[in-house]
């Protein structure tokens, strides 16, 4: 009987099968918890299913390596839901080509505010040349924020970490945000969501409003766009001018 | 309704915008063109040499295809609509499996977890703020702007 649970368990562990399922499970987990506060932005699922992983991990003592091999197909799918933004932009393409020097200018200031700030914080505390580096990209959706992290010197891994966190964080005080800065317009709360917390926020929004999606769609898809291109030029500047 | 039966004669152009292959879902349709346009992507980036993730790409191929099709064949997004929609509303699924590598970093986060939460946060707030009052501030102004140019035609 254990014999069999062993070899059933040693089967299970070294097939994609468990952490594939183990990631759907958490989430059902997480949503259904969402779900039932009313959608509560406090209660986001993202880091729900993410302590039932870590804790599942953790109790059968299971590498992040081997439940990765499984989770994968879902963080792969990362890669079309990032095309498939271009659809909410086509349907409402005339109202953001009209907007085109707002959508251009809130891009540069929220870009521009995210990444200096969370450096400049946590450099005045402290941390470390290689953390603060992978947390330039935190605002940028993590596989992007990967890509950017490793050209300037940041650690890959951490920078999935410091976006994922930074798109939860986003989703859940955003409406706080909005009504303490009297940020009343549905676009522009959208929009900032996006930009600031990314794929996260986006999904909120999409939650919250048809319209407050689409242009969060729109601005978690031009920063990952212009992060990209300009984050690691930015870098290398301040790199030369401080030395 | 205003254009029964067109569909016996499929072109690569239809089939973009919407023509799906008889018993072929609409679903995996539409994850068959993301799939394609990733691809497409990601070989213009390589190609390049652009430091620009394929996905991204993708998507400004796509938004160009979907910009190019006839504007008064509205329905016929609706495979890609139903993937990207599919997608778009569990987005966060996509990212627990990224959140979960918290774990491989644990003991810099403990070091460094009350620096880097206050930081996170922070910046956090203050992007949402200042993205958000930009945005609606110019929001308004193109609003009044375009108010006082329809005045004075």
């Amino acid at each position: 009987m254990t014999d069999e649970f062993f070899r059933l368990w040693v089967y299970l562990s070294s097939t994609p099968l468990a952490g594939l399922t183990l990631t759907l499970v958490a989430y059902a987990i997480g949503y259904a918890i969402y779900a039932r506060s009313s959608f509560h932005p406090i209660a986001n699922p993202v880091p729900i299913a993410v302590a039932v992983v870590v804790a599942a991990l953790a109790a059968t003592r299971t590498p992040y390596r081997t439940y990765f091999e499984g989770a994968q197909f879902v963080h792969f799918l990362l890669g079309p839901a990032v095309v498939g933004l271009a659809v909410p932009l086509a349907r409402e393409w005339r109202g953001v080509r009209r907007l085109a020097f707002p959508i251009a200018a809130s891009l540069v200031v929220g870009s521009v505010v995210a990444a200096t700030s969370a450096v400049a914080i946590a450099w005045a505390l402290g941390v470390s040349p290689a953390t603060l580096a992978s947390l330039v990209p935190k605002s940028v959706t993590a596989p992007v924020a990967m890509g950017i992290a490793e050209r300037i010197g940041g650690l890959p891994a951490l920078a999935a970490v410091f976006a994922v966190a930074t798109g939860v964080v986003g989703a859940v005080l955003g409406r706080y945000v909005f009504d303490a800065a009297g940020v009343r317009d549905l676009r522009a709360r959208g929009f900032a969501l996006g930009l600031a917390a990314h794929g996260i926020g986006t999904a909120r929004a999409f939650q919250v409003d048809r319209d407050a999606g689409t242009y969060a769609g729109l601005a978690f898809g031009l920063h990952a766009l212009a992060a990209a291109l300009a984050m690691p030029l930015a870098v290398a500047a301040w790199r030369a001018l401080a030395g | 309704m205003s254009r029964p039966r067109q569909r016996s004669r499929p072109s690569s152009r239809r089939a973009l915008h919407g023509e799906v292959a008889p018993g072929q879902s609409p679903l995996l349709a539409g994850l068959t063109w993301l799939l394609v346009f990733q691809s497409a992507g990601e070989a213009l980036a390589l190609a390049t040499g652009a430091p620009v993730p394929g996905p991204v790409v993708g998507m400004a191929l796509l938004l160009v295809a979907l910009r190019l099709r006839d504007a008064r064949d509205a329905a016929a997004e609706a495979p890609l609509g139903v993937a990207a929609d599919g997608l778009a509303r569990h987005l966060s699924l996509l990212f627990v499996p990224a959140g979960v590598g918290v774990m491989l970093h644990a003991a810099r986060l403990v070091d460094e977890g009350a620096a880097l939460a206050a930081a996170l946060v922070a910046s956090t707030v203050l992007a949402l703020a200042a993205t958000g009052l930009t945005f609606q501030w110019l929001l308004r102004r193109a609003a009044r702007d375009g108010q006082a140019g329809s005045d004075r035609a």
